[in-house]
């Protein structure tokens, strides 16, 4: 909402409150000023001229000369605009002035001819372009008679105005109006509200006889009233009112419409007018456009309508798209003289949805859809009647027709003094709150220990108490309100077992070196395919989405993790390692949610650490992942139970890849990507995992009590044995934790050997094996007998042997 | 004889004296001290001394012995120390070389000030609560005082799922969610932080998924006073002890009375700047005195009790916090930018 200072002070007196003030004090008061423009800023020296003598340049066809006087010097000008031969009072811009785009104005010559100054146009004034009506565009102002020779031009059109533009909340459709904000301004101040002159004469003609009205559902459309006014002159409408329709933003057609404009700006009710003579026939019917019906609106489009839109007709064809826009048919123009003038409510719900799917948001529709003064709709009418008769010559038909029952906004609300200081907090009387709703312009009526406070109608937004206490914070100020701490018992907040989980899971893979990343999780249905931990058929689908790339809800993080890999890369970002953590989401048959699980996924590429002075790179590596992924366990908890077998998974490497288990539970993978995958997605070398993060926050045990360190010394035996390549190391590990019985403490791998000195299909593995007796020392014997039984194990179950 | 020794020892001093390293010591020793050496055979000698002599002639030579021993002890702890040092120096490094990185990854910016404010709401009592990112319209809707035709409510808006499941478009349903679990029994004090999708086109400004915390304090006796006092005392903390805010009216439908809260511009200081678009204040988040049809709706006595609603945006807080202008940088996660957030 554009508010002009100017145009406000038609209703409230601000005499000794800057707009600064005024906007500090709406912004405070719940109508928060978002910009001021000053459209004028450092525009001196435009004025006021009068063109005393013209002729055509002698050497450019198009090019007048025109002497100006300016009061208290002549100029001569030259100007290109087709008006200046005929025109008389102009808008000069003197030598020196800076017009708006950094334009400054000098005396030079153009062709030949001295010319002092410029005669200008109303966008070279910073009146943007498409608020210049069609017939102004391109040509010099033209100011009328009463403009005073040498005078500021911008005053006098008033363009030195200041513009408050307000960023109003949804609820306060009240003050998408002048009028509404002036009463706030009012309530602020605490300064009286004038209220614009609506008394014109009549003429002896009933407009009963002129016009029926006829609603087929009241519904749509609770009140209907045409007025009927005669022998109008269309003509351009008073500069000011234009100048006032420009500061709104709205752009100037002629007297007619820009005086309906003028008064839904002024109060807030949309108003149309019609050709009378060309609207079809002498009635309005209004009603449901039938499926496929077409009409031609104002702005010459072919519109298709459907039974959700409500239609003004003549009885037989639509005249206007009810509250959004007029039909072309009977739109006002130069050669109308007889003006059918609307005034009515429609349902909001309906213009909304018309509005919208119409793609014709306008300043109407838009209040429509906010809701109306259910008692302003018939003094709006009045008042563009007398401005009709009083600029643009119009004949005031007696009466209005109408159809339906203003609908009567009466709201009553009780409240108490009790309830407005316990709910704020603060310590108000009763004198200083009734002076409050007083100036709000609310009714007050005392019933002892409460009000019953009356509200006006123009105040859709006030139903309950609450709203009242808003209304007196709001007023009262609520910097005023004192600053307080709950009084409630005490209790400690606290992050529950899952939330420190997850942070501690986070702390874990930020101190190992990850970056955390935060990806969407909408993706397209091609890539929700993969990685996906478990086998359904489904997706979580959006109904309307926005692009092919937003269709379903993902089943995995790693899809877009790598997307955000693959941006790295091509930013030359290489060495990576990324990890999220979120929800991915599973269709849930015969639940209305679906299953939303916490996941955990990383990925890595290029080197995982760096090359330096003392060290060459280190590529990351399959074993980069699972080591993340064993550290992360641990770090949850899992110390046993945590077992990893091959995988077979489509965009992982076949020769690469490990499902993790959880006590026998896939709860994840790692590996690396499917080279011919990653070829095609145009990512590097990159090792992933992605783990269900739900299956890995267990319980933090309150009872855990520390082993008691071990009073005998633990004996270590090295030894390396040789066993065929193919042999899992899971495998050989295994065999010594079952034969070594229950003094193994700790079964190290410490190399890993294939190659020279070998067998070809051989490998060799060494290991340190740890064993401790808790209770005594162990003997050389002892660990002598284990240490066999371990090696004729792994000779019997693997074939293995020891090597030399 | 003690004339000899004395003079033994003297020579032997002067010999250990001139002698150039560990080996020529060495030699010394063997050569005066040693089986073969002059003391040895003076002690050998002995046995043709008197009774008288005997002990004098040994406690002389014992202490010529000592004597010399002491030296060759002193000269081979010089020679040992000039070693050492000698070793050290060679052993000398360039200490300004970088040491062996161990490198530490990063939080998301939006995690970590998450957390942050999460702990100044655990401080102040609350504790943390999640709910689903796909909801039911009844909860992100309905039970916030949004009925089925209120603008707000657009189905082009929002992404839904199905009829009436939709991807939540704000935090405000674990208020619900919270409420309805209590069973109209308070205090509630919550904190919810997660993820929200609205129908926007991604650009500067705009991404179709960001983050909200969503907040509530429900019990007896809650006053618009307080809610002032906890964001003064939370706007202190996150943004700094010298920092104040304002409340403006505002509306939203869960609240009545609704406040939009302005923190004082960190970077003016109040005095108006871009940042602030000369106003001074910057709008961090909205709040308000929750409606009593939400108290009401979700199972709470809005005649018994009272109580205040805010929600904030994270990226807006991350934006404000680290100057940080576009908001797809939260979602592109570029390492460069990642990698800024170590230590935050
Ligand atoms: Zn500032």
């Amino acid at each position: 909402m554009l508010v002009s200072y100017q145009w406000l002070q038609d209703y409230v007196d601000l005499s000794g409150v800057s707009p600064e003030e005024v906007a500090e004090l709406l912004t405070r008061g719940g109508l928060e000023v978002d910009h001021i423009h000053r459209y004028h800023d450092g525009m001196d020296g435009v004025v006021v001229g009068k063109i005393t003598d013209s002729g055509p340049h002698p050497d450019a066809d198009k090019l007048t000369i025109c002497q100006v006087d300016l009061g208290n010097q002549s100029s001569q000008i030259i100007c290109g605009a087709t008006n200046a031969p005929k025109a008389s009072k102009v808008v000069v811009a003197k030598p020196g002035t800076v017009l708006p785009g950094n334009r400054v104005i000098e005396a030079t010559e153009i062709r030949g001819q001295k010319s002092e100054g410029m005669i200008c146009a109303l966008d070279e004034l910073g009146v943007s372009e498409n608020l210049v009506s069609k017939e102004q565009q391109d040509l010099i102002i033209e100011l009328p008679d009463d403009a005073e020779v040498g005078s500021d031009a911008l005053e006098y059109l008033g363009l030195n105005d200041v513009v408050l533009e307000i960023d109003l909340t949804p609820n306060r459709s009240d003050a998408l109006s002048m009028l509404g904000v002036a009463y706030d301004i009012s309530a602020l101040l605490d300064r009286p509200i004038k209220v614009p002159e609506i008394e014109h004469g009549a003429v002896r003609k009933n407009a009963i006889d002129q016009v029926s009205v006829t609603v087929e559902a009241g519904v749509d459309v609770p009140y209907y009233g045409a007025k009927i006014i005669n022998k109008v002159t269309i003509a351009p409408s008073p500069l000011w009112m234009q100048m006032r329709l420009v500061a709104a933003g709205m752009r100037p057609v002629n007297n007619v419409v820009d005086i309906t404009n003028y008064v839904m700006l002024e109060t807030g009710q949309p108003l149309h007018a019609f050709d009378y003579d060309r609207f079809g026939s002498k009635e309005i019917v209004t009603r449901r456009a039938y499926a496929g019906e077409t009409m031609t609106t104002l702005d010459e489009q072919v519109r298709t309508l459907n039974e959700e839109d409500i239609v003004i007709t003549n009885g037989h064809t639509p005249t206007a798209l009810a509250g959004v826009m007029g039909g072309a048919s009977c739109e006002v123009i130069e050669t109308t003289e007889n003006i059918l003038l609307e005034a009515a409510q429609f349902d909001s719900v309906r213009v909304r949805n018309t509005a919208k799917r119409t793609n014709l948001r306008s300043e109407s529709s838009t209040r429509f859809e906010k809701g109306l003064d259910a008692q302003g709709t018939v003094q709006a009418a009045e008042r563009a009647a007398y401005l009709l008769e009083k600029y643009a010559g119009g004949a005031v038909l007696n009466g209005i027709v109408e159809s339906g029952e203003m609908p009567v906004f009466e709201q009553e609300v009780e409240l108490s003094l009790g309830a407005v200081n316990t709910r704020l907090g603060t310590e108000l009387d009763q004198k200083e709150t009734e002076e409050i709703l007083y100036r709000l312009g609310f009714g007050v009526e005392d019933l002892g220990d409460r009000w019953r406070i009356s509200i006006p109608s123009r105040r859709l937004d006030i139903n309950i108490q609450e709203d009242l206490i808003e209304e007196i914070a709001r007023i009262y100020g609520y910097d005023r309100i004192p600053t307080t701490y709950p009084v409630s018992e005490r209790s400690a907040g606290r992050l529950s077992n899952t939330q420190k989980l997850k942070r501690k899971a986070r702390r874990f893979l930020e101190g190992a070196g990850l970056e955390e990343a935060i990806t969407y999780s909408l993706t397209s249905e091609e890539k929700s395919k993969r990685f996906r931990l478990d086998e359904f058929s489904d997706d979580v689908r959006v109904l309307m989405p926005m692009s092919e790339e937003r269709k379903v809800l993902r089943q995995s993080l790693l899809l877009q993790l790598l997307d955000s890999i693959s941006y790295n890369k091509n930013r030359q970002n290489n060495d990576l390692a990324l990890f999220e953590m979120g929800a991915v989401f599973l269709p849930n048959p015969g639940e209305k949610l679906p299953s939303e699980l916490w996941h955990i996924a990383g990925a890595f590429s290029g080197n995982w650490t760096a090359a330096a002075w003392n060290k060459t790179a280190e590529p990351v590596d399959f074993y980069t992942a699972k080591g993340i992924v064993e550290g992360l366990l641990e770090q949850l908890g899992l110390n046993e139970g945590v077992t990893y077998r091959v995988a077979k998974r489509e965009q992982l490497h076949p020769g690469q890849s490990a499902d993790v288990l959880v006590n026998g539970q896939v709860v994840g993978f790692i590996g690396q990507l499917h080279p011919t995958f990653a070829t095609r997605e145009g990512l590097p070398v990159t090792y992933v995992f992605e783990l269900r993060g739900e299956a890995l926050l267990t319980e933090q045990d309150k009872t855990m009590r520390y082993d008691p360190l071990p009073r005998f010394p633990a004996i270590k035996r090295d030894f390396a044995v040789v066993v065929d390549a193919q042999i899992a190391a899971s495998e050989v590990q295994h065999v010594i934790y079952e034969a070594a019985g229950a003094w193994v403490k700790d079964v190290t791998l410490f190399d890993v050997y294939e190659g020279e000195h070998l067998e070809p299909g051989k490998k060799s593995l060494a290991y340190s094996v740890t064993f401790l007796n808790k209770e005594r020392t162990l003997v050389d014997e002892e660990i002598a007998n284990v240490h066999e039984t371990i090696v004729e194990r792994l000779q019997s179950k693997l074939g293995a042997s020891l090597r030399g | 004889m003690i004339d000899r020794l004395e003079e033994l020892k003297l020579e032997a001093q002067s010999a250990v004296t001139s002698s150039q390293d560990k080996k020529e010591l060495e030699q010394v020793r063997i050569n005066y001290l040693g089986k073969k050496g002059p003391i040895t055979e003076v002690l050998r000698g002995m046995g043709k001394l008197s009774a008288e002599e005997r002990p004098v002639v040994g406690q002389k030579a014992n202490e010529v012995r000592e004597a010399i021993q002491a030296s060759i002890d002193s000269k081979q702890a010089f020679f040992e120390e000039a070693e050492l040092q000698e070793k050290l120096s060679a052993e000398k490094i360039d200490v300004t070389l970088p040491g062996k990185k161990v490198e530490a990854g990063s939080p998301h910016p939006l995690t970590a000030v998450v957390e942050q404010i999460e702990d100044i709401f655990v401080g102040l009592g609350f504790e943390v609560t999640e709910g689903p990112e796909v909801e039911l319209d009844y909860y992100n809707f309905e039970m916030m005082n949004l009925p089925a035709d209120h603008p707000a409510r657009d189905m082009q808006d929002s992404f839904y799922v199905s009829e009436d499941t939709l991807l939540r478009t704000q935090t405000s349903p674990v208020q619900a969610r919270t409420l309805q679990a209590a069973k109209g029994e308070g205090p509630v004090r919550i904190i919810c932080p997660g993820k929200v999708y609205r129908r926007d086109e991604d650009d500067a400004t705009h991404s179709h998924q960001f983050m909200q915390i969503e907040g509530l304090y429900v019990d007896k006796h809650v006053r618009m006073s307080d809610l002032k006092g906890v964001f003064d005392t939370f706007v202190k903390e996150y943004f700094g002890s010298d920092r104040a805010i304002r409340l403006r009216p505002s509306y939203f439908p869960f609240t009545e009375p609704s406040a939009e809260i302005d923190v004082n511009c960190g970077v003016c200081g109040g005095d108006g700047c871009r940042v602030c678009k000369q106003s001074g204040w910057i709008e961090v988040l909205g709040s308000g005195m929750v409606h009593p049809r939400v108290l009401e709706m979700n199972g709470f006595d809005p005649d018994v009790y009272s109580g205040f609603a805010f929600g904030m945006g994270v990226e807006r807080f991350a934006m404000l916090k680290y100057g940080i202008d576009d908001i797809r940088h939260f979602y592109t996660n570029d390492t460069r930018f990642l990698s800024q957030f170590k230590h935050v």
